[in-house]
């Protein structure tokens, strides 16, 4: 159904990358929402402001998370819109599916939604654009009754999301994705009824390329490492040579740490790799990851709003990650029971240890000072004593 | 279908609460469950074509389309009918939302490509080029949004639709885009990323302040303490000076709203990343303070950003990250290859002005 013309939209469905527009436009043809979806737009496009307002509390019975509500601003002008909700549904591990299972999904968005969806949205759940009031909880027990489940929203755990790690990557230090699911499973109360001074993210990567930008993205970042020495194929960094790799160039003088030579053959000095990733990604037959496989706990970081960006800092350099992983659980039981009482509304826990400090965060969660946790000491002389440092 | 389908009162029935996402074993293609955690190495074969090689011997083969996030259900039923075909059913998608197709067999990748291609989709964003957007709502569907993302999206990956499908470039280069501040994608760590902002003081509605606002919320939420309380008028004040244009008080505070058509526009940010690799994680840069928006194309921004780009692509080294080249060089010598130019505004005045001020008279010109 054609609802209103939309000549500044129909300009974004030229061109060689698939259109957005082009994708409304076909839900638009089976979805009210969807067509009022696109007229609100084009109006957008035309005043250069949106209209959607601020979300009220909506949801599902028995949780206080997983719905954003959305509402129209010119709700008699767009109906299809006047109510427009976010449901979040909690993504597999990795993002795999398969085919009859995520139809089932699709058919009852359709049935219920406006068709249409983010796949995903930035934190890792399947994003359902759209949806009325009266519609979410028969569509909340429709995929329940099937094995899904919400996702996170609001003051709470958002749902922890992975790099696809061990089940297709060679240089994964961890089982991200059963991490990822066992903490998912592990905090489902806090995931789903929002009870904190504000959000927490846990992303796990299995390697330091961090294709999951846990460190830019997580309040606690989990990143995978290893501990021993680098593993060599002689035979393979030779192919490279052959195949033409300048190894020096592209490898050895690119090296960080300068830990690296190369004449007749690739030499590596471990103690003094700092495991940055490089020469493995370059030579990915020829290196891999050492034997000791295990991760980085780092916290805190968050995008700008309130006090500036933060990248996650290193707290416990090296920890073993197996199943069932209670010394890492036990770990983030004690850094959120910090945060959550002692922050401020709206206060993440990168932006309270800088204003408290880290020594009282490192205490409450019982972890050691560590040369690994800082770049250099402190260029100042006003520090803290406690009298039992005075020994 | 139909035979499995629940009526809505048996699903009412059968309703449950806290059960998690399905187990993703459910969802693994029986070659990647094979060889699960046993990996040798990856190869990459064509800029949407990389295989995986397992210690086994096996090989898993993916090919990668990009997608403009937004999807309707039926074109997700378009590409579960590929999956289908090809490939058991089996389908994934990336933190960077574009589609992924495994099969373990070599001779399929071909035809899997071609119908892919057939049904219009672009195979590419693997290795040293650009990769599809990591963006946010925009006008599509959130409140805060002082930009359209989507629009923004489309426009640079017409643009920029060849470092996609076919054109290396020295590194990777991650691109992302963030309707305003709040960056609910990884803008503040991206190669190049486009942040919209505001440039005005938020306006008052008193009145409803009064009716719909907790007052020491909305004061305790400005990071530059530019709001105080007007008790006169039930309200609050704002200190027009203090004020950075966050919207953070708009979050809290809906009647205190920072939308401005005229102002508001997008900011680019340069030379961030995330990965260790040879440097630490980088914040994002501000290269361009402000372009007013555009739509529907923001021809403006697209300037801007092949600019860069481009710059980035003839003068990097390989391996080189646009932050890493932009470091070699120096920020001087980037404004000075782009052609930007260099205002106030990117002198920090708020939180890290005290670790960008130059503290050394060796400098370029």
């Amino acid at each position: 159904m054609k609802k209103y013309d939309t000549p500044l939209l129909d300009e974004l469905e030229k061109g060689p990358w698939p259109s957005f527009v082009t994708e409304i436009k076909k839900a638009a043809q089976k979805h009210e929402a969807a067509a009022d979806e696109l007229g609100q737009l084009e109006k957008s496009y035309k005043t250069k402001r949106g209209y959607w307002k601020h979300g009220g509390i909506v949801g599902v019975l028995g949780y206080g998370g997983g719905v954003i509500g959305r509402y129209s601003n010119l709700p008699d002008e767009f109906p299809g819109v006047a109510h427009f909700h976010t449901v979040r549904i909690n993504q597999p591990s990795g993002f795999y599916y398969k085919s009859d299972s995520l139809r089932e999904i699709l058919d009852l968005w359709d049935k219920y939604g406006s068709g249409l969806t983010n796949m995903h949205g930035s934190t890792g759940d399947m994003v359902m654009l759209g949806c009325k009031t009266e519609a979410l909880e028969p569509f909340f027990a429709e995929i329940s009754s099937r094995g899904w489940d919400l996702g996170g929203s609001g003051s709470a755990l958002r749902t922890p999301s992975c790099c696809m790690g061990a089940s297709k990557c060679e240089w994964s230090n961890i089982d991200t994705m059963n991490l990822a699911n066992t903490l998912t499973q592990a905090y489902q109360d806090e995931l789903h009824r929002p009870m904190w001074p504000y959000k927490f993210k846990f992303k796990i990567a299995g390697c330091a390329v961090d294709c999951v930008a846990s460190i830019a993205r997580a309040d606690c970042s989990i990143i995978g490492t290893w501990r021993g020495d680098i593993q060599i194929d002689q035979g393979e960094v030779e192919n490279y040579a052959k195949q033409g790799m300048d190894i020096k160039a592209e490898i050895v003088d690119m090296c960080p740490t300068g830990c690296m030579s190369y004449e007749s053959k690739l030499e590596i000095n471990n103690a003094e790799c700092s495991r940055c990733m490089h020469c493995i990604a370059k030579m990915t037959k020829a290196l891999g990851p050492g034997p000791e496989k295990g991760a980085s706990i780092l916290i805190g970081s968050k995008a700008p709003i309130v006090v500036g960006s933060l990248l996650s800092w290193v707290v416990v350099p090296f920890m073993k990650m197996e199943p069932p992983y209670e010394e890492f659980k036990d770990l983030a039981d004690k850094m959120i029971e910090w945060w959550d009482d002692n922050a401020k509304p709206r206060e993440r826990i990168g932006e309270l240890i800088e204003a408290k400090g880290m020594r009282p965060f490192l205490e409450a969660i019982g972890v050691e000072a560590q040369p690994q946790q800082v770049y250099e000491p402190r260029k100042d002389p006003f520090f803290f004593w406690k009298d039992e440092d005075l020994g | 279908m139909s035979a499995q389908w629940l009526t809505e009162t048996e699903a009412k029935e059968k309703r449950q609460t806290d059960i998690g996402p399905p187990h993703y074993e459910k969802f693994l293609p029986p070659v990647i469950k094979k060889n699960y955690g046993d990996w040798k190495y990856h190869e990459l074969l064509e800029p949407g074509v990389s295989v995986h090689v397992a210690n086994s011997g096996d090989k898993v083969f993916t090919v990668r389309i990009g997608s403009p996030r937004i999807l309707s259900t039926d074109t997700i039923r378009d590409m579960l009918e590929v999956a289908d075909k090809f490939c058991g059913g089996y389908i994934r998608w990336t933190t960077r939302n574009n589609v992924e197709f495994l099969t373990d067999k070599e001779e399929t990748v071909k035809s899997l490509k071609a119908e892919l291609q057939k049904r219009g989709y672009s195979v590419g964003g693997i290795g040293p080029r650009v990769s599809n957007v990591v963006h946010t709502q925009g006008w599509v569907h959130c409140h805060s949004a002082c930009t359209d993302a989507s629009g923004l999206v489309k426009a640079m990956m017409d643009e920029f639709h060849d470092y996609f499908v076919e054109k290396s470039l020295p590194n990777k280069v991650r691109l992302a885009v963030a309707c305003c501040v709040n960056m609910c994608g990884a803008v503040h760590c991206s190669d190049i990323a486009v942040v919209a902002v505001h440039r005005k003081v938020p306006h008052i509605d008193h009145e409803l302040v009064k009716n719909m606002c907790e007052i020491p919320t909305t004061v305790a939420s400005c990071p530059t303490r530019a709001i105080s309380p007007d008790p006169g008028k039930k309200s609050i004040k704002i200190n027009a000076d203090k004020c950075m244009y966050c919207g953070n008080c708009f979050t809290v505070c809906p009647p205190v709203d920072i939308h401005n058509p005229e102002n508001d526009g997008v900011a680019i940010m340069v030379g961030g990343k995330v990965g260790s690799l040879r440097k630490g994680p980088m914040f994002s840069k501000l290269a361009v303070p402000y372009i007013p928006n555009e739509p529907p194309r923001w021809p403006t921004v697209i300037k801007h950003l092949k600019t860069i780009l481009e710059t980035y692509a003839s003068h990097a080294r390989k391996h080189e990250r646009v932050g890493e080249w932009i470091e070699r060089i120096g920020w001087e010598r980037f404004f000075s290859l782009t052609g930007i130019p260099f205002t106030f505004q990117h002198i920090d005045d708020f939180t890290f002005m005290r670790d960008t001020l130059r503290t050394s008279a060796a400098f370029k010109y």
